[in-house]
């Protein structure tokens, strides 16, 4: 994929989901196996011009997830590199014991995409929002999962996962407009998470699309002269454990921000390690309080669960008092 | 053609299956063993791994060999006992059967060493493998087939019937999925727990080309398996059966769904084989 800064502000107005429709549509050149599977989704998934640039390479098995997964690991013993894509509910939890036998257990190597996970599709309600899924994926032994931050880390992502042997859970988040984290090109390891700005008082942890309103949340904390790390996690399992080691000596107040229950996420994954460093600091884990909330916009529903740059800030200073 | 060679050929290998049943069944010991399950398809088993799939002797990884499911996974006894008289397992690795750190269990564990291509034992899952591999083969242009058995009573899980509207669809020529029909489940017959009606109708009206047989006679399945293979689209082959089959104290007896094989009755079994 090329790389500059037009690419980048057009992939960031179209939004993650789109931009994976044309990561697909450019893998598909040098990669002779590739298959991609939806269900009934090519146009949410962005992948109208893949389908018909490439019907050889695509599958629709219509609205039936339980099959897309099998299928997809059938596809996957046969040498075939298969990314499945429809949206994250139906694509994790739906058809979670075929993830569990077919990829977990059988090791079959797959690609997923969830599209729309998170709060994004809000005024659809939780039908169609998704805040399990990475406590669910995580739970099964084997499976990646990375959450990335923008559009340009979603191709990061999505080229990273292509190439690797391991099956890797793409979540994406946010909408159309999705703010720009990355502005330029950048290494992109999985599993190796980024420090996109750092600070001495505590280190912020998050994934996804919050990573921007971590960063928007830092800069209303340095106005008040607390000093901030942000960490973009993209890589929720495995766990980058030196980057909570490192910031756990340093900080005196960890916390994590998710568009995902605050059971079984990316705040879970990270109380898990801490729990058994000494003299750790506390960690405030931010996101939704394990609660199905009345529906409504993106935007309402980051208010109503403390997403917002300005809730994050004054969820973070009553817990440094 | 005179087939009877082969009829004696199949049945010989299926009286082998139903010993190594036996043998596996008896080392179960107290944590019993699906045995019901198992002997109904000793003959469709056997029919498969003697003479209609391309398979080659001691080489279970020949890339052009033609593939196997056992999405009724815990019927597993017979496939082990035919993957043990085509070379793939000793009769020593048998008597692992459901022990500790064994490589066979009491539902079958992906081993390609072993010949066994798939794990199963959830019910459901078998055929949507089986599709994806059918692709997989089609696109690679090799004209295997790919087999895939399930059970009546796993026609109550939804992801079959996904499964099965998928492949006609996908016109999968080389897609057998083969339905032991034994018309009981777990805790009951078919008609108790979850009426499955005409199997046949139903694969039928998805758009295979379903074909009913005694999934015991094996010239008769030898004859279906041959009228079916020239149709364009995936076929589905009702295969009627009776559980427990070959003994008299497990045919037609749902308590032999998963069942412990004493001494006595082992001893009893292996008389009424000869």
């Amino acid at each position: 994929m090329i790389i500059n800064e037009r690419n980048i502000k057009v992939w960031s107005t179209i939004g993650s989901r789109a931009t994976f429709g044309i990561a697909a549509l450019e893998l598909a050149k040098e990669v002779d196996n590739l298959m991609v599977l939806t269900c009934d989704v090519s146009t949410s998934a962005g992948l109208d011009r893949y389908r018909k640039t490439y019907p050889d390479k695509y599958l629709d098995l219509g609205i039936a997830e339980q099959n897309l997964i099998g299928v997809a690991a059938g596809l996957s013993s046969e040498g075939f590199n298969v990314i499945t894509t429809t949206f994250a509910p139906f694509q994790t939890i739906r058809c979670c014991e075929q993830i569990k036998v077919n990829i977990g257990y059988m090791k079959q190597k797959i690609c997923m995409v969830g599209i729309a996970s998170g709060l994004t599709l809000g005024n659809l309600g939780f039908t169609h929002c998704c805040i399990e899924d990475v406590g669910i994926l995580r739970t099964i032994p084997g499976i990646t999962i990375i959450s990335p931050s923008d559009s340009l880390e979603t191709v990061k992502a999505l080229e990273a996962s292509i190439k690797s042997d391991k099956s890797i859970y793409i979540r994406l988040t946010g909408s159309s407009n999705n703010p720009i984290v990355n502005d330029r090109d950048y290494k992109f390891e999985i599993g190796k998470s980024i420090e996109l700005r750092e600070g001495k008082d505590l280190t912020i942890f998050c994934a996804g699309a919050m990573v921007y309103n971590c960063l928007e949340a830092a800069k209303k904390l340095s106005e008040k002269n607390i000093s901030c790390s942000v960490v973009n996690m993209h890589t929720i399992k495995p766990i980058d454990k030196d980057a909570i080691k490192k910031a756990s000596e340093k900080s005196k107040l960890i916390v994590s921000v998710e568009e995902h229950n605050i059971i079984g996420g990316l705040g879970s994954a990270i109380a898990e390690y801490k729990a058994i460093l000494n003299n750790s600091p506390k960690q405030l884990i931010i996101g939704v309080d394990d609660i199905y909330s009345k529906g409504g916009s993106y935007k309402f529903l980051q208010e109503k669960h403390g997403l917002t740059p300005g809730k994050i800030v004054d969820n973070i200073l009553q817990n440094l008092k | 053609m005179d087939i009877s060679k082969d009829i004696e050929k199949i049945k010989n290998f299926s009286t082998e299956v139903k010993k190594n049943i036996l043998e596996m069944a008896f080392t179960a010991g107290a944590s019993s063993s699906h045995f019901g399950g198992a002997l109904s398809i000793v003959e469709i088993i056997s029919f498969l791994f003697s003479h209609k799939m391309k398979i080659k002797k001691n080489n279970p990884n020949w890339i052009d060999r033609d593939r196997f499911i056992l999405s009724k996974g815990h019927a597993c006894l017979a496939y082990y006992a035919a993957l043990c008289e085509v070379g793939y397992i000793t009769k020593e690795q048998l008597k692992t059967f459901e022990k500790d750190d064994s490589d066979l269990l009491g539902h079958p564990v992906i081993n390609r060493k072993l010949g066994i291509d798939f794990s199963n034992g959830s019910l459901g899952m078998g055929l949507s493998l089986g599709i994806g591999v059918a692709i997989a083969l089609k696109k690679n242009k090799k004209e295997n087939n790919i087999f895939v058995i399930l059970g009546d009573g796993e026609c109550n899980e939804g992801s079959v019937w996904e499964a099965a509207m998928a492949a006609p669809n996908l016109n999968l020529s080389n897609l057998y999925a083969i339905i032991d029909n034994n018309n009981f489940q777990q805790t009951g017959s078919n008609k108790e727990i979850m009426n499955t009606d005409s199997l046949y109708k139903k694969w039928s009206s998805f758009g295979w080309e379903t074909k009913e047989v005694d999934g015991h006679d094996i010239e008769k399945l030898c004859k279906i398996f041959e009228e079916s293979e020239q149709s364009p689209k995936p076929k589905a082959i009702i295969a009627k059966t009776v559980k427990g089959k070959g003994f008299s104290f497990s045919e037609n007896n749902n308590s032999w769904h998963h069942a412990v094989l004493s001494k006595t009755l082992y001893e009893q079994a292996k008389k009424e084989l000869i």
